[in-house]
């Protein structure tokens, strides 16, 4: 039994995707989400455990939707994707590397760097790739087509969100665009495995969404060279988290079948970074945001940055009114703190 | 972030209670607003699910789309918002008033009153845009016809969208935004983004907060939760208690909303916010007008002269809407103090019939001395303003240190806002003795800059937009 499996107890390992990629690169500072992924702890059965559930569902008429519209696409040999393309050519071959389970991964991940390696115009579906994450190995499943044409090789999303004149919900775009660029960073990572060159992989992504308020796709090319940029260095920043777990007590355990008490003291033994951005992306949130109650940094960085990053509430109010002296970093801050706190008194007396 | 409203949402925290970030208010409220709760149904393209709507605290109006893929139930669903809407509309096109243009020299007719539009959060806002994107090219004849009232909904709905991005104008107001102009909890933006959470820190504080967070969503979006085990049984079944539990729903958000407005009415409304309102009058007379004589549905994109005309009415309002704010505003004024680009400070030394005769004509240029301890960041030659004579500059002559470490003097020459004659009004020099605020912001005029006419859009804006086809184009619109 590996030291990640002591940690997660014996509950079957949740994996990595693009999504969890960019919420934890999202605050590359979070020790907490960095060993709890890592371990491939349930953290929404965690949650639940120690008290503080949160709702992450997705809700059905949204994944029915989603999967009409990829199934619509990909009917009669991939017509309506090959035409959005504009990949008319009719040699143009489809494989579907398909879902398996968990013990041929490695099977599947050969079959798709074998196929990549000898694939010149081919739309290559359910390919597994692999990402180095804080110095483990993540599998990659992209429902993802990866469409290789003249020798190069582009990473081709279909969602489902609406683009209304050419104009798509901002979140929504950025969301896809930083899962793209993990899937650019992950085949570029196994190109270079194979001895071919990385850059083969085009940094511009085919998103294919439904074009307004029907169903009819449209094919709009993103450049994710920044995400990429962004998301090389935070993982470069993610402390190796083998490093972080071998500082754990000796014998700590996130097995969910412990009494709450016992799973909240071990959760306490991992240092967080709560961040208000997390509620949407971490299904621990509650309980860090409870924890974090009183700290400026819970009202988020732009508050926290306007009080001087003075760290606790409290401090910030003590420092504002005097009855605190402040510490040699602290001085800039605190002549900040006291003159905002006279403005703002004067003006509502 | 400023520091002031940082150190507010500090100050909520310690004391469990929503703090104050303005003293006046700075929206105008409607005695008769309509009030507009959407829910969007999730996973298609902005198609509405329902919306609880009225003018009548006491009788909200609910419409649903019981099968939200039926296209015609969705169009009944626009047309019933439609005919709502329009009616309270032209419920403002009876009495019209006549303000002077050119100096008094014109006259100009506009509607004495203009609607108001409230929906619960900026993503009411967004549904609003994209229902009215979806709706206003449709015809009432050809392939696919719609009822009159749907493309003419379209119309309204994009331009109160297109209104709600103006600063400053209260046409369609959201009331997540309206509470956080006004105060500030003890949590982050992210959680304020939820009526129901802000409004109970506001009207109780942290502990109620804490009570109503998982309570129901105020829409668009639906909660995933309630979409797969309420919603989606009810829709399969065709169950005919579907409007019933969707106004369950919507009820308490709706109470919320006319809770806002009564405590957003409690506050003393700005002195420049009537003003603004006049602005909105002006703008819904000249939209109504438009469409009386058969105004086209606004393009889908505006072409580059009508972008850049937009983008400069959308700068200029936002300047002065950042002005107007601070000018009545002691505490939003405040900011700017600690910014750097404000000080207080007492006359210490008036000069009010000094004139200078150096010139052609001699001129009335008083002299005032002011005595601040707040640090002074303007270079001699700076024109600056006080909130409490807008029409008078203050040209700095001279900063020097006074007696106390931290102090200093300011000389400043007045010119304005004085009278025409050769002795200034009385009380429009500041005396000895007076306390006075004097800022880099200025209410002044600023003229934009011309643009070409659209016909004659210069190759480098990608030349005269092409007409005709917005009008005629059906296809992609399903």
């Amino acid at each position: 039994m590996t030291r990640l499996d002591e940690l997660r107890g014996p509950g079957k390992a949740k994996r990595h995707n693009a999504r969890t990629i960019a919420a934890l690169t999202g605050n590359p500072g979070c020790n907490r989400r960095a060993v709890l992924d890592a371990a491939g702890v349930d953290k929404l059965k965690l949650a639940d455990a120690v008290g503080f559930p949160g709702s992450f569902g997705q809700s059905r008429f949204a994944l029915s939707r989603g999967n009409a519209f990829e199934a619509m696409l990909k009917a009669d040999d991939c017509a309506l994707l090959r035409s959005v393309l504009g990949a008319g050519d009719a040699a143009l071959g489809y494989q579907d590397l398909g879902a398996d389970s968990d013990d041929t991964l490695d099977d599947r991940h050969s079959r798709t760097a074998r196929l990549l390696a000898s694939a010149e115009a081919a739309l290559i579906d359910h390919p597994l790739l692999t990402l180095e994450v804080a110095g483990q190995t993540v599998y990659l499943e992209p429902d993802l087509v990866a469409y290789a044409h003249e020798g190069r090789l582009q990473v081709v999303e279909i969602k489902s969100f609406a683009v209304v004149d050419g104009q798509a919900e901002s979140a929504k775009v950025s969301a896809a665009a930083t899962q793209a660029a993990t899937y650019v960073l992950a085949l570029r990572q196994l190109l270079e495995r194979l001895g071919m060159d990385p850059l083969l992989v085009d940094h511009e992504v085919v998103l294919v969404c439904p074009r307004n308020f029907a169903m009819t796709p449209v094919a709009v090319r993103l450049d994710v060279r920044k995400q990429l940029a962004t998301l090389r260095r935070q993982l470069s920043r993610l402390a190796s988290v083998g490093e972080i777990i071998d500082a754990l007590p000796a014998g700590l355990t996130f097995d969910l079948n412990q009494p709450s008490t016992e799973l909240t003291a071990a959760l306490e033994q991992v240092t967080p970074r709560y961040a208000p951005e997390c509620i949407s992306t971490c299904e621990l949130s509650m309980f860090c945001r409870n924890e974090a109650a009183g700290t400026t940094g819970a009202l988020g960085r732009p508050v926290r940055e306007a009080l001087g990053g003075i760290e606790t509430v409290g401090e910030v109010l003590a420092l504002a009114s005097g009855s605190q002296p402040p510490t040699a970093e602290q001085e800039e801050a605190a002549a900040m703190l006291r003159h905002a706190l006279r403005l703002r008194s004067e003006a509502l007396s | 972030m400023s520091t002031l409203t940082a150190l507010a949402r500090a100050q909520a925290v310690a004391t469990g209670r929503a703090q104050a970030v303005a003293t006046v208010r700075h929206l105008h409220v409607h005695d008769h607003p309509m009030v507009l709760i959407p829910l969007a149904m999730a996973g298609e393209a902005n198609a509405p699910l329902a919306a609880l709507a009225g003018t009548d605290p006491a009788r909200p109006e609910l419409l649903v789309v019981t099968q939200p893929r039926d296209r015609d139930e969705r169009f009944r669903f626009a047309d019933r918002l439609g005919e709502l809407l329009v009616s309270y509309l032209d419920s403002f096109t009876d009495v019209t008033e006549d303000v002077p243009v050119d100096r008094g020299k014109d006259v100009r007719t506009r509607y004495v009153d203009a609607p108001q539009l409230w929906v619960p959060n900026p993503g009411g806002v967004d549904f609003l845009r994209l229902f009215g994107r979806s709706t206003r090219f449709r015809t009432v004849d050809g392939e696919h016809p719609v009822p009159a009232a749907v493309p003419l909904l379209g119309r309204w709905l994009t331009f109160f969208a297109n209104s709600a991005e103006v600063p400053g104008s209260s046409l369609l107001l959201n009331a997540v935004q309206a509470l956080g102009l006004h105060w500030a909890t003890g949590q982050s933006g992210a959680e304020d983004a939820q009526l129901g959470v802000l409004l109970a820190w506001i009207e109780e504080g942290a502990v109620a907060a804490r009570a109503v967070e998982n309570g129901p969503v105020a829409g668009p979006a639906t909660d995933p939760d309630f979409d797969n085990r309420v919603l989606a049984p009810l829709i399969e079944r065709q169950a005919p208690e579907l409007p019933e539990v969707l106004r369950d729903l919507m009820l308490p958000t709706w109470e919320r909303m006319w809770r806002t407005l009564n405590l957003l009415r409690r506050l003393p409304a700005g002195e420049r916010v009537a003003q603004r309102w006049d602005g909105d009058k002006d703008a819904f007379t000249a939209f109504h007008q438009y469409l009386a004589e058969g105004g086209a549905p606004q393009p889908r994109r505006d072409g580059a002269v009508a972008a850049a005309a937009r983008l400069q009415r959308l700068e200029s309002a936002a300047s002065r809407y950042a002005v107007q704010r601070a000018f009545d505003d002691p505490l939003v004024l405040a900011e700017y103090r600690l910014a750097g680009a404000a000080f207080a400070g007492t006359v210490t030394l008036a000069a009010p019939d000094r004139v200078d005769d150096t010139g052609r004509r001699p001129v009335l240029r008083p002299r005032i001395m002011v005595r601040t301890a707040e640090p002074v960041r303007v270079e001699p030659g700076t024109s600056l303003t006080s909130p409490a004579r807008p029409s008078q500059r203050a040209r700095v002559i001279s900063v020097t240190p006074a007696g106390s470490p931290g102090e200093s003097d300011v000389l400043l020459e007045l010119s304005g806002g004085m009278g025409r004659k050769l002795v200034a009004e009385p009380g429009s020099v500041p005396a000895a003795g007076e306390r006075l605020v004097l800022t880099t912001l200025s209410e002044e005029f600023r003229r934009s800059g011309s643009l070409p006419d659209p016909a004659e859009t210069p190759w480098t804006h990608g030349g005269p937009p092409v007409v005709a086809e917005d009008s005629a184009g059906q296809a992609d619109q399903q």
